[in-house]
C-alpha cells in the first residue's frame, strides 16, 4: 500500500472547515499528553481554563479584552496573507500606532482635549499604515522578501519605542512609561472592562468581510493570492493593490494599537510589545483568513491566555503550560492545510497476473 | 459552516453562563485561613529576585503555618494582565497582594480603587492609596560596601556593572557601588551597560561579556540571573552577585560577595497587621537596622584586613553614625551635586537620575 498527494482541482470546503476544528482537538489531545506528563489531569487543567477564561462576568470582560487587539491584529494580518504576501510584522505596525497615539496626547496640547481622542486615533491608524506601507513599497517595487522587511521592522519600531520610554518621552520618577493620556481623552468602557474598541472591531469585520467578499477589490485580492499571473492578464495591478493591502493592513494593526492604549494602558509603556501581532498569524491562519470566524478564533486565543492563571492558581503548573499549549494550537493547524489543497491517494499494490 | 459557528457560539454562552452561575461569592469562617496572593515578575527558579521573594513568602508562610494559604503567580507581564491576575486572586479569596516588580504599580493602582477591602503591597514603586502600601529596602547600603570588595580585589581599577533599567533604583544602586569602589581606590571607574531587561539570561551575558572584553576585572550586577556572573568566573575575573548568595549557587569562590535581599522580615508583619486588622498603608524603605539588607558571607579569597574594612562601615551605617550619600557629591560630567556636610534625603535618592563622578557610562 502506498500513500499519494495529489492536488485537487479546487480548495476543498469541508477540508476548510474541518482542518481548524480537528485540527484544534488535536493540539487539545497534544496538550492533555503535557499536562499528564506534568502530573496535571487533563480534564481538571482544562475545566479549570475554561472557567478561567469565562467563569465569571468579570473573567468574562477580560476574556474579551484581550481579544479585541487580537481581533484586529489577525484582520490585519488576513488581509495580508490574502495576496500571499507573508506580512509577519504586525506586532511592529501595532507599536506604531501607540506612538502614533502617545505622541499626539502628549504634544499636541494645543488641542481641545475632546479632540486628542479622534486626532490621536488617526495619527496611530497613520502610522501604522505607514510602518506597514514601507514593506509593501519594497515588496512591490524592487521584489524584497517581505517576510524578512516586515520582521526586521518589528524589531525596530520596538527598540524606537524602547528609546521613547526609557529616555525621551519617559515620566518623571524614573517610571518606565509616558505620563498617563488626560482622562477625559480615555476611550471610555462600555460593560466593566470591556471597551468601546469592541465596537471598532466589530463594525470592521463587517466592512472587511463586505470589501473582501463583494466588491471588485476583494475579488482582485484574491486573484493575486490564487494566481498572479492570471490575475495579470485579466489587467490587475499587483504592484497597486501589494501597497494598497499592506497599508491597510498596517492600518488595521495600527488601529488595534491605537485602542489598546487609548482605552487599558492610556500610555506608552514596556510591554507595549506584547505579542498581539504574532498572534495575529495563528488567529489568521485558523479562521482560514475569514474575517468573521476570526472573531471566534479571537475569543478562543484570548481564552487559553485568560484561562491559563487558573492552571497557576488552582493546578498550581509553572506559567509556561499557558504558553506551551497555545503553542501547541499551531502545529497541527499547519500540518493538516495540506489536506486543504492536497488529497491523500491510497494506492494499494495489487500483483500482476499473467497468464 | 454556518450552523456549526452558530453552534459553537451557543456552546460558548451556554458554558459562560453555567460557570457564571456558579461562582458564588466565597464566605469566610472565622477560622479559615487568610489568604495571600503573590505575584512575581519571573519563576522563582531564576536564582534571582524572585527566588529570593519566594524565600521571602517561604518563611511567612512557615512563620503562620496554616493561618495563611499563599496562592503564588509566577511570570506575570507587567502589562494589563497583572490586572487580570491580579482581580483573579481577589476572585479566590485573596485578602492581602504582594506584587514584586516595578511596572506593576499603575495597574495595582487601577485594582486597588476597586477592591477598598483588600490589602495591596506593591515592592520597588511609588505609588500608594488608603489600601496600598510600598516597600522596598536601601540596598544602596550593602552596594557601597560590595563596591568597596570590588575595588579592593580589582588590579586593574576598571570595574563593569551590568544594569537592568535606568530606574533611581538602579541608578542609585550603581551610585553607591562605585562611591563604595572609590573610597578604597579613588581611581577606579565602574562602566555601565544596560539590558533593558531584568531577566534574560542572554542579553545579561552579553552584557557581561562586552565588560570583560573591555578590560573589566570585577562584574557587578542588577539583574535576576546569575548569568554576569558566570560569564566573568569563565575567564577567572571576579563577580559580586546579587539577590541570592551567587557563591552558593554557581559554586566558585570568584564570587566575592552578593548583596542580599531578606523579604520575610516584611511580608511578615504586613501579614501580621492583615490578621490583626491593624494593617495600615505606608512607604516602607528598610535599612540595615530592621535587615531587610545583608551581605553573603564573603569569599576566602578576599582578605582579613579587606573583609574587617567592610564590616567597620557596616557597623557605621548600622548605627546610623553615616551613610552611603552624605557629604559632597559630583556628578560624572563634573558638576558639583550636593556640598560637604549635606545628607541626601529620601525624595533625592528615590528620584535619583545621575550618575556620580567615576561611572562611566550615561543614565
Amino acid at each position: 500500500m502506498k500513500f499519494r498527494l495529489e492536488k485537487r482541482d479546487y480548495r476543498s470546503t469541508r477540508m476548510a472547515v474541518l482542518v481548524p476544528v480537528v485540527s484544534l482537538l488535536v493540539s487539545f489531545i497534544l496538550g492533555a499528553i503535557v499536562l499528564l506528563i506534568s502530573d496535571a489531569n487533563p480534564f481538571q487543567a482544562y475545566a479549570a481554563m475554561l472557567k478561567g477564561a469565562f467563569g465569571s462576568q468579570t473573567k468574562l470582560q477580560y476574556t474579551l479584552v484581550k481579544s479585541i487587539p487580537l481581533l484586529l491584529c489577525g484582520l490585519a494580518v488576513g488581509i495580508a496573507f490574502r495576496l500571499k504576501f507573508w506580512n509577519i510584522g504586525a506586532e511592529g505596525q501595532y507599536v506604531g500606532g501607540v506612538i502614533g497615539i502617545t505622541w499626539v496626547m502628549q504634544f499636541w496640547t494645543f488641542l481641545p482635549t475632546t479632540l486628542l481622542l479622534p486626532v490621536g486615533m488617526v495619527v496611530g491608524i497613520l502610522f501604522g499604515a505607514m510602518w506597514g506601507g514601507i514593506p509593501g513599497v519594497l515588496k512591490a517595487q524592487w521584489s524584497v522578501d517581505e517576510t524578512l522587511t516586515t520582521l526586521m521592522m518589528n524589531y525596530i519600531i520596538i527598540g524606537f519605542a524602547e528609546y521613547l520610554y526609557f529616555n525621551a518621552w519617559k515620566a518623571p520618577r524614573g517610571n518606565m512609561g509616558t505620563v498617563l493620556y488626560p482622562k477625559e481623552a480615555w476611550l471610555p468602557r462600555i460593560w466593566g472592562r470591556v471597551h468601546g474598541g469592541i465596537f471598532f472591531a466589530l463594525i470592521l469585520v463587517g466592512i472587511l468581510w463586505f470589501v473582501l467578499y463583494k466588491t471588485r477589490w476583494g475579488f482582485e485580492l484574491n486573484m493575486i493570492g490564487k494566481n498572479k499571473r492570471a490575475a495579470e492578464c485579466q489587467g490587475v495591478s499587483i504592484k497597486k493593490n501589494i501597497i494598497l493591502a499592506m497599508l491597510l493592513s498596517g492600518a488595521i494593526a495600527g488601529l488595534a494599537g491605537v485602542i489598546d492604549a487609548a482605552a487599558v494602558t492610556h500610555q506608552l509603556t514596556k510591554g507595549v510589545d506584547s505579542g498581539y501581532g504574532f498572534t495575529g498569524i495563528i488567529i489568521a491562519w485558523m479562521s482560514g483568513l475569514n474575517p468573521i470566524i476570526s472573531i471566534i478564533v479571537s475569543v478562543i486565543m484570548a481564552a487559553i491566555e485568560t484561562g491559563s492563571d487558573a492552571l497557576q492558581m488552582t493546578m498550581k503548573l509553572p506559567n509556561a503550560m499557558g504558553a506551551v499549549l497555545q503553542g501547541l494550537i499551531l502545529i497541527p493547524l499547519l500540518a493538516g492545510n495540506i489536506f486543504i489543497e492536497y488529497r491523500l491517494l491510497v494506492i494499494k499494490n495489487r500483483k500482476e497476473v499473467t497468464a | 459552516m454556518k450552523k456549526s459557528i452558530v453552534l459553537l457560539l451557543i456552546m460558548l454562552l451556554a458554558t459562560s453562563f453555567v460557570f457564571a452561575q456558579g461562582a458564588k461569592e466565597a464566605t469566610v469562617s472565622a477560622d479559615a485561613p487568610l489568604k495571600v496572593g503573590v505575584i512575581y515578575i519571573s519563576p522563582p527558579g531564576d536564582m534571582g529576585y524572585s527566588y529570593m521573594h519566594d524565600q521571602g513568602t517561604i518563611a511567612m508562610e512557615e512563620h503562620f503555618g496554616d493561618k495563611v494559604e499563599v496562592i503564588r503567580m509566577e511570570g506575570i507581564p507587567e502589562n494589563e494582565s497583572s490586572e487580570r491576575v491580579m482581580e483573579n486572586l481577589i476572585d479566590e479569596g485573596c485578602k492581602i497582594i504582594f506584587a514584586n516588580s516595578y511596572n506593576y504599580q499603575q495597574y495595582m493602582l487601577n485594582v486597588a480603587e476597586r477592591y477598598p477591602d483588600v490589602y495591596f503591597e506593591h515592592c520597588s514603586g511609588y505609588l500608594s492609596a488608603d489600601n496600598m502600601s510600598n516597600y522596598f529596602g536601601r540596598m544602596y547600603q550593602m552596594r557601597y560596601l560590595s563596591g568597596i570588595i570590588a575595588a579592593e580585589m580589582s588590579s586593574s581599577g576598571k570595574i563593569g556593572f551590568v544594569g537592568a533599567y535606568n530606574t533611581p533604583e538602579v541608578v542609585r544602586g550603581i551610585n553607591a557601588f562605585t562611591l563604595g569602589a572609590r573610597a578604597v581606590n579613588p581611581d577606579a571607574t565602574v562602566t555601565v551597560v544596560w539590558t533593558n531587561t531584568w531577566f534574560d539570561p542572554s542579553l545579561e551575558r552579553q552584557g557581561s561579556v562586552a565588560l570583560l572584553d573591555q578590560g573589566c576585572d570585577v562584574i557587578a550586577q542588577h539583574q535576576d540571573t546569575t548569568e554576569p556572573a558566570k560569564a566573568a568566573i569563565e575567564r577567572g575575573k571576579y563577580a559580586i552577585g546579587y539577590n541570592a548568595d551567587f557563591r552558593k549557587i554557581v559554586g566558585d569562590d570568584h564570587v566575592l560577595v552578593s548583596p542580599m535581599w531578606n523579604w520575610g522580615n516584611y511580608m511578615i508583619p504586613a501579614v501580621q497587621s492583615a490578621l490583626d486588622g491593624t494593617w495600615e498603608s505606608q512607604s516602607y524603605w528598610g535599612g540595615l537596622e530592621d535587615e531587610m539588607i545583608h551581605l553573603s558571607p564573603l569569599s576566602p579569597l578576599v582578605p582579613e584586613a579587606v573583609a574587617d574594612e567592610v564590616m567597620s562601615v557596616q557597623d557605621k551605617i548600622h548605627d546610623g553614625e553615616w551613610d552611603v550619600f552624605w557629604g559632597e557629591l559630583k556628578d560624572n560630567t563634573g558638576s558639583l551635586r550636593q556640598n560637604t556636610g549635606e545628607k541626601m534625603n529620601d525624595e533625592a535618592m528615590l528620584t535619583m537620575d545621575w550618575f556620580v563622578e567615576g561611572v562611566v557610562g550615561s543614565v
